[in-house]
């Protein structure tokens, strides 16, 4: 289910929500149908920018009514300025790009902090997919190993090392799970990594 | 979809002189309009269509007279279309210096009692829409829901953004650009020298003459529409398909290729006005808003208010994605309201033009944001 079929903004994204500043200057990097950031347009009076390489993501974006840029994550974000954004987001993106440390670079570049979500490798589901030799498929990576969109598995510990190697420094990190925080075991029994990173 | 069926043009008469980007002045001026749709009560609701090199007022619709004559963007204006005329008043102006009725070279310069020709002075991107920004006032409108252009009518929108930047809420620039590439005034200068060098131009006044220099605007066009096509598209459609199936070792036509073109370029220069076309080109290559700020385009459009769409097409190497980047970015440094699509469409420049599903619910869909805005401020 998409944001856009589901009436409220899903949960995962709600909790995002919370950490982004009222009035924040927004980059949603990957912003898909723009619910994000249409909706912290809508209760937090952000401003900015989506970014979106799909023509239906484009046009449901559109219709969402935040500003969106078609373009190609993998290329870069050499359309906006440093330090421009107070906020760069990027959901459950990151995981399909090919030149993730680059693009990683760029975010810390053009914003003052960066909220990075994507699905936990090690979520035990997971973990036991593979103990039984299978690739997994689940709610957080559904897709089957020949057709998965996402080509980098990594695991909320995996990220931290990239995120300081970058210079990025980790402020928050937390394991979702249906949208709510996992406090025991978060890397076991998250699905969804959440991070905070400031420099 | 239907068309927004019978239109008629109108012509408004502008007494006071305009004066030019160049220096010169017009001394009275009459435009050439059409509008469709419905002005509303707070006069909320007008959208401005700019045209391109070859087009005119008659955006959409067809003429009682004429019902072979469609409007050149019907396919995007009209009831129910992607800028639907059942919820905006849509106005197409000809443009000065062009030949579909507004004041042009073929007319009579009021100094000499002749027809301008070759002295009708330059216009500029800006003067057009100087002259434009008069008819909208004479109309009542003070402000434009929208004003949106492709190519050389994207010129006209982005022209409008910085000239008057109170007079719209939206500005629509698709396949268009900054400033022309090197590439593209080299383009153009080959179509002036090809209508400058035929013996029919008589340096501009071929009115007097009785003739037209049709071999250079053939030509012109010729190189026009080649540039207008991608190569694919072109590959595509013709190919190196033989009219009759063999060569025939002499310099007639041999390939379909050859035969389009020239038939394109009869047609063309069947009506289109040679000093029209010289007078275009040389807008098209003098606009540049970024040279009054060193360059630098950003500063160019800092006194922007509008909002901002733009599109670009993938095969467009005439006016290339990389021109509405360049754009979209200086936007982005002033922290204006932009999106940006790339379609991705295979008919290179034309395609702007032309009905392609992405595209025009692209265009739909901000339309549809553009009249929420409206209700907004009703």
């Amino acid at each position: 289910m998409t944001p856009q079929e589901s009436a409220t903004l899903r949960a995962d994204l709600a909790f995002i929500a919370n950490w982004v500043k009222q009035g924040a200057h927004v980059l949603d990097v990957g912003c898909g149908d723009g619910a994000m950031l249409a909706h912290l347009q809508a209760a937090k009076h952000c401003t900015g920018y989506g970014i979106e390489i799909e023509d239906d993501r484009v046009l449901a974006s559109t219709k969402n009514g935040i500003n969106v840029i078609q373009h190609d994550m993998n290329s870069g974000l050499g359309l906006f300025p440093d330090g421009a954004f107070d906020t760069v987001l990027c959901l459950s993106a990151l995981q399909m790009m090919e030149n993730v440390e680059g693009v990683l670079k760029d975010i810390a570049r053009v914003g003052g902090e960066a909220i990075v979500s994507f699905p936990n490798f090690a979520f035990w589901t997971h973990r036991l997919s593979l103990l039984c030799g299978r690739m997994p498929v689940s709610k957080s990576l559904p897709y089957e190993w020949y057709d998965t969109p996402n080509l980098r598995c990594a695991t909320i510990g995996d990220f931290s090392e990239l995120a300081n190697h970058v210079g990025l420094r980790v402020l928050d990190c937390v394991a979702l799970k249906d949208g709510k925080p996992v406090h025991f075991l978060p890397n076991l029994r998250g699905s969804l990594a959440v991070f905070r990173l400031g420099k | 979809m239907a068309s927004i069926g019978i239109v008629s043009a109108q012509a408004m008469h502008f007494a006071d002189p305009l004066p030019l980007q160049g220096g010169a002045s017009i001394a009275g001026y009459t435009l050439m309009y059409e509008t469709y749709g419905t002005l509303n009560a707070d006069k909320s609701n007008a959208v401005l269509v700019c045209h391109a090199l070859n087009a005119s007022h008659h955006v959409a619709g067809v003429y009682a007279d004429e019902p072979n004559n469609v409007g050149w963007w019907d396919n995007m204006v009209g009831p129910g279309k992607s800028l639907d005329t059942d919820r905006f008043f849509v106005i197409g102006i000809n443009n000065l210096g062009s030949c579909f009725g507004s004041t042009g070279p073929m007319h009579t310069n009021p100094a000499t009692g002749k027809p301008y020709g070759a002295d009708f002075p330059v216009v500029t991107v800006e003067d057009w829409v100087n002259a434009q920004a008069r008819l909208i006032e004479a109309l009542g409108i003070t402000q434009l829901a929208a004003v949106m252009g492709g190519s050389l009518g994207g010129m006209q929108a982005l022209a409008w953004s910085t000239l008057y930047p109170d007079w719209l809420r939206h500005c629509i620039v698709i396949a268009s650009t900054d400033k022309l590439s090197t590439q593209n005034i080299a383009f153009n200068d080959v179509a002036r020298q090809a209508i400058l060098t035929d013996p029919d131009f008589h340096g501009g006044d071929f009115y007097a003459h009785g003739v037209v220099p049709k071999r250079g605007l053939r030509v012109a066009r010729m190189i026009g529409h080649i540039t207008y096509l991608s190569n694919d598209a072109m590959a595509e459609k013709f190919g190196r398909e033989l009219r009759s199936g063999e060569y025939h070792y002499d310099f007639g036509i041999d390939f379909e290729i050859e035969s389009y073109l020239r038939y394109q370029g009869d047609k063309f220069s069947e009506y289109f006005d040679a000093n029209t076309y010289l007078l275009i080109t040389k807008a098209l290559d003098y606009f540049d808003p970024a040279a009054a700020h060193d360059g630098d385009l950003t500063r160019a459009l800092a006194g922007t208010k509008a909002k901002f769409l733009l599109a670009s097409f993938t095969t467009d190497w005439r006016f290339s994605p990389e021109c509405s980047r360049n754009i979209v970015q200086a936007l982005i440094k002033n922290r204006r309201d932009v999106s940006y699509a790339e379609i991705d469409a295979p008919h290179g420049h034309d395609a702007f033009l032309l009905e392609d599903e992405r595209y025009h619910r692209l265009i739909a869909a901000y339309y549809d944001r553009i009249w929420q805005d409206l209700g907004r401020k009703a």
